[in-house]
């Protein structure tokens, strides 16, 4: 039985679970959609000051920081309580892959220890994948409307065109960086 | 009290995506790859099921649980900015490797150093506010 909470949960059971928060969403009265608190962020930061885009009533949308605040409680109780190891059972041709390229132990950890730590952002690189990566992530969420919650899970549920649209560019985005940039800057 | 329930969600949503490794940046790489079922079963599933699901609360009418009809707006149709913005948004998430709600996940999970990508992510959504006139928005 402790199996089913300590080991990793397969796909089948994280899809439909990820279905059963937006539907909850739903009978909440509100929209699954994470992205949103970036821009309530900047609003509640005084960035009304600088666009018309962040003059609205954060108050109004201060259920949707709570929700993340959550989702960083859920991590902190997952990884503390829940799980005794972080190994990620890799395919052996991505192994191959980002070990050709350095990293030394794919798949030891949630996150390639290399890239992804505060002394790495005096570095190029650290710079590039935090910092870079983060400010693409949060121009790009906006200008499309909506991230993988918004679009790829909400919308394509609701048979949204748009947000297909926004979803094979996430993917056109991803494989472009993946296979033509990855490679030199990893 | 009213607002507790949507922390009780971000806490189940938080503990899925860690459980399921979502939040991992090598899913998302093999993922891009091609080189895993894993994650295209997840959204592929929550897709489907939620599709079903959103047919039947249409279909039946089902009110929230305050009573209220379910409206769900749709979403703009905004083409150019929904491919454009989806490129970019792509460029970022194969580099950190994390959505949104990952990026708050993982600092949940004591990567620190996602702090600096969710301030950098906010700094993005900042300079698109400053910026969205000059771009093309239809």
């Amino acid at each position: 039985m402790r199996e089913l909470i300590t080991a990793p949960w397969p796909w089948y059971v994280a899809g439909p679970l990820i279905t059963i928060i937006m539907v909850l969403m739903l009978l909440f009265g509100r929209a699954f959609g994470i992205s949103s608190t970036l821009r309530t962020v900047c609003s509640i930061g005084g960035a009304a000051k600088l666009s018309d885009f962040f003059r609205f009533d954060w108050k109004d949308t201060m259920w949707n920081l709570i929700f993340a605040i959550g989702a960083v409680l859920g991590g902190f109780i997952a990884s503390n309580y829940m799980m005794p190891d972080q190994a990620i059972d890799l395919n052996p041709a991505t192994i191959e892959s980002l070990k050709a390229v350095g990293i030394a132990q794919p798949g030891a950890e949630y996150l390639p220890a290399e890239i992804f730590n505060f002394e790495n952002l005096l570095t190029a690189k650290g710079i590039l994948f935090m910092v870079v990566g983060g400010f693409l992530v949060g121009f790009g969420t906006r200008y499309a409307g909506g991230c993988t919650s918004g679009h790829a899970i909400s919308g394509l549920s609701d048979l949204q065109l748009p947000s297909l649209v926004a979803t094979i560019g996430f993917f056109i985005g991803g494989l472009i960086v993946t296979h033509f940039i990855l490679p030199y800057i990893l | 009290m009213n607002k507790l329930k949507f922390l009780l969600a971000g806490v189940a949503f938080g503990i899925v995506l860690t459980k399921a490794q979502i939040i991992s940046w090598y899913r998302i790489y093999e993922m891009f790859r091609f080189e895993s079922f894993h994650m295209y079963g997840v959204i592929g599933s929550a897709v489907i099921l939620g599709i079903i699901s959103i047919q039947i609360i249409k279909r039946f009418n089902i009110k929230d649980f305050e009573g209220n009809p379910i409206i769900i707006l749709p979403k703009q149709k905004r083409y150019a900015p929904a491919l454009l913005g989806g490129t970019i948004f792509g460029f970022g998430w194969a580099l950190t490797g994390a959505c949104p709600g990952p990026i708050y996940i993982l600092v949940g999970n004591g990567f620190m150093a996602f702090g600096i990508v969710w301030l950098s992510a906010v700094l993005g959504t900042l300079v698109y506010g400053l910026v969205m006139h000059k771009l093309p928005q239809k």
